[in-house]
C-alpha cells in the first residue's frame, strides 16, 4: 500500500490535539509545577526551584493522614473483595435457575451514580439525636450499642468506607469473573469427574489456576482504583474530608488545587507525583510475582 | 447385592449433599442480593415518607402505609434538579458525540492508513493508557482557567473528549474488517471517507454503541473534574448538584426530599441499563474499569 502521510495525519489531527493539549502538555507541566517551590495561583510566584513541595507535603498532617486512610482502605477492600467477587462467581456459574436475576441484581452498583447512592449509605449508618439510623437498630437487635458511624470513632468511619467501596466495585469484578469461569473447557471438568476427583480438588486444582489471569488483572485494578478512591469518600462524609479525617490521597490533590486552603498547584502536583509513583511501584510489584507463577 | 446397595446409598448421599450445597449456594445469592437492592429499597421507601412521619420515627421503619410524590415536588422546586439534568444531558450528548468524532477518524488511521512513524506513535498512544488521570487534571484546571472557560460547557467537554483506550479497542475492531472489502471499495473508486462512513462505521455498529453507552455511564456520573471547573450553580451536573443539595440544601432538614433527588439522579442510567442490559454487561467485560 502506497504511503498517503498527510490524509492520515489530517485523520489524526483532533485526537493529536486534544492530546496535546489536555494529556501530554499538562503531563510535563505538572512536573514543573512540582518543582517550583511554593507555587500558587494567587500571587504565580514561587520562591525556588527544587524539591520543597515534597518535602511540605510528606511534612504535611493532613497529607500522612490521607496515605494512612488510602492504604487501609486498599488493604482492605481489595482481598475482601476480590475473594467476594470470586466466590459469588462461583456460587453463580453453579446455578441455573435465577442465575440471569442475580446477575442483573449484582450488576446495579456499577450503573448507579457514587454521589448519589453514597447519600443512601450515609442515611443507612447516620445516628442523630432523632433516630439512630436503620444499621444501629440492626446492631440494637443483635444486642450491641449504637456506634456513631458518620461522625464517630475512626474504625466505624472506616467501615462504612471500606464496605461502601466494596459494594461499589463488585459489579465489575464479579462480571468479569463470571465470563472468565464461563470460558473454561468443559472437558477438564468432565475429565476431573471420570477420575472421582472432589469438588474442593477441582476447584483448586482446575477452575483456580485456568482463571488465576483475570484474578491477576483483577488485583491490579482493583489496587489502581483503590489508590483512586476520592469521590466515594465525598459521598459519605461530604467535601470536607479532612475535617472528618477521611481524605484520601486523591482528594488531598484536589484540595490542594481548589477549595478552601487550595490555589497550591505546586503542592497538588507533588502530592499526586507521589500517589503515581506509588501505584506504579506496587502495579510492577503485582506484575513481578504474576510472572513467577507457573501457571501464567 | 450388598454392593449396590452401598452404592446405591453413596448415590443417595451425595444428591442429599449436592441439595444441601445447593441451597446453601441460594440463600447465600439471595444474602448478597439483598445487600444490593436494599439501599435502592431504602432510598425510594425514604422518597415518598412523608417528612414529618420521617423525623418522628426514632427507629425507622421498613414500609409506609401513606406513600407522597410531595417530596418530589419538593425536590424540583427547593433544588434546582431540573437544571443540573438538563446540565447533564447538554455535557454528555456533546461529549459522546465529540469523543466518537475524534476516536473514529483516529481510529481509523491507525487501522487503514500508512504513514511514517505509525508504530510509534500508536505505541506512544498506548504508554498513555498508563497516565491516571489525577496527574493531568492540575495543569488542565490551570489551563481552563486561563482560557476563561470556568462555568462553561467548553470547559467541562474539551478535556474529557478524548480516550486513549477507546481508541485503541476501535482500532482492533476497525482491523478485524477483512482487508478485501478496503481493496473493493478503492477498486470502486470509493474515497477512504466513504468507506470509513459506508462499510467500517456500520459493520462496527456494536462496538461503537458499547463505547457511547460506556461513555454516557462516565459522563453521567463525573463528579471530580466538574467540582474543579463549576462554583456556579446555573453550571452543575447531577453529581455536583446532589452533593450542593445534601450539604447547602435539603440535606440538612429534609432528608425525604433529598432522597427524593437521589431517586431522580440514579433513575435514568438504571432505566438505560435495564433496557441495554446484555450489551452493557457484554460491553464492560470487555472494555469497562471500575474498582
Amino acid at each position: 500500500m502506497k504511503k498517503n502521510n498527510l490524509k492520515a495525519w489530517l485523520y489524526l489531527l483532533p485526537a493529536l490535539v486534544f492530546i496535546g493539549f489536555f494529556m501530554i502538555y499538562p503531563l510535563i507541566d505538572v512536573v514543573v509545577y512540582s518543582l517550583e517551590e511554593g507555587f500558587n495561583s494567587v500571587s504565580q510566584t514561587s520562591f525556588g526551584f527544587g524539591f520543597y513541595n515534597f518535602s511540605y507535603v510528606l511534612h504535611d498532617s493532613y497529607f500522612l493522614q490521607a496515605v494512612k486512610n488510602t492504604f487501609i482502605l486498599v488493604i482492605i477492600t481489595v482481598p475482601v473483595s476480590t475473594v467476594l467477587a470470586l466466590l459469588i462467581s462461583v456460587g453463580l456459574s453453579s446455578i441455573k435457575k435465577f442465575r440471569e436475576w442475580f446477575q442483573t441484581i449484582y450488576f446495579l452498583p456499577y450503573v448507579t451514580n457514587t454521589l448519589a447512592v453514597g447519600m443512601v449509605f450515609m442515611i443507612l449508618f447516620k445516628k442523630t439525636e432523632y433516630s439512630e439510623g436503620l444499621m444501629n437498630m440492626l446492631l440494637r437487635w443483635v444486642g450491641l450499642s449504637a456506634v456513631d458511624f458518620m461522625e464517630g470513632p475512626y474504625w466505624a468511619k472506616m467501615f462504612v468506607m471500606c464496605f461502601y467501596t466494596i459494594w461499589i466495585v463488585l459489579p465489575f469484578k464479579i462480571l468479569v469473573l463470571t465470563s472468565s469461569l464461563a470460558s473454561v473447557n468443559d472437558e477438564y471438568y468432565k475429565a476431573a469427574k471420570l477420575d472421582g476427583a472432589s469438588g474442593s480438588k477441582i476447584f483448586f486444582r482446575i477452575t483456580l489456576p485456568a482463571i488465576s489471569p483475570m484474578i491477576f488483572y483483577l488485583v491490579i485494578t482493583g489496587f489502581i482504583g483503590a489508590f483512586k478512591a476520592y469521590s466515594d469518600a465525598v459521598a459519605l462524609f461530604g467535601t470536607n474530608l479532612n475535617a472528618a479525617g477521611m481524605n484520601t490521597m486523591v482528594g488531598y490533590v484536589y484540595d490542594m488545587l481548589y477549595g478552601e486552603g487550595g490555589g497550591y498547584p505546586s503542592y497538588a502536583a507533588a502530592a499526586a507525583l507521589i500517589l503515581f509513583a506509588i501505584v506504579l511501584t506496587i502495579t510492577v510489584i503485582n506484575l513481578s510475582v504474576s510472572r513467577r507463577r507457573p501457571s501464567l | 447385592m450388598d454392593e449396590k446397595l452401598t452404592v446405591n446409598q453413596i448415590r443417595m448421599k451425595s444428591s442429599r449433599k449436592t441439595l444441601a450445597v445447593r441451597i446453601v449456594t441460594y440463600v447465600l445469592l439471595a444474602i448478597w442480593a439483598l445487600i444490593v437492592l436494599f439501599p435502592f429499597y431504602w432510598m425510594i421507601l425514604t422518597s415518598i415518607k412523608d417528612k414529618a412521619m420521617y423525623n418522628a420515627e426514632y427507629t425507622p421503619k421498613f414500609f409506609t402505609l401513606e406513600p407522597t410524590v410531595e417530596n418530589y415536588a419538593t425536590a424540583f422546586q427547593a433544588a434546582n434538579l431540573a437544571r443540573y439534568f438538563l446540565n447533564t444531558l447538554i455535557y454528555t450528548l456533546i461529549t459522546t458525540a465529540l469523543m466518537l468524532i475524534v476516536i473514529i477518524l483516529a481510529a481509523f488511521a491507525f487501522a487503514r492508513l500508512n504513514f511514517r512513524g505509525k508504530n510509534i506513535l500508536f505505541a506512544a498512544f498506548l504508554s498513555l493508557m498508563m497516565i491516571p488521570s489525577e496527574l493531568v487534571v492540575i495543569t488542565n484546571f490551570q489551563t481552563i482557567t486561563n482560557w476563561g472557560m470556568r462555568n462553561s460547557f467548553m470547559g467541562l467537554i474539551l478535556p474529557t473528549v478524548t480516550s486513549v483506550f477507546y481508541i485503541y479497542l476501535l482500532k482492533e475492531n476497525f482491523e478485524s474488517v477483512p482487508d478485501r472489502l478496503y481493496l473493493a471499495a478503492k477498486l470502486d473508486g470509493a474515497s477512504d471517507f466513504k468507506y470509513l462512513c459506508k462499510v467500517l462505521i456500520p459493520m462496527c455498529a456494536p462496538t461503537l454503541f458499547t463505547i457511547t453507552i460506556l461513555k454516557i455511564i462516565e459522563c453521567w456520573n463525573s463528579y471530580v473534574w466538574p467540582r474543579l471547573i463549576t462554583d456556579n450553580e446555573a453550571y452543575y451536573l447531577v453529581s455536583n448538584g446532589i452533593q450542593e443539595i445534601r450539604e447547602n440544601g435539603m440535606g440538612r432538614d429534609n432528608i425525604p426530599g433529598m432522597m427524593a433527588a437521589v431517586v431522580v439522579v440514579s433513575l435514568p442510567l438504571i432505566i438505560l441499563f435495564l433496557v441495554f442490559r446484555k450489551r452493557i454487561m457484554a460491553g464492560v467485560a470487555r472494555g469497562g474499569t471500575k474498582g
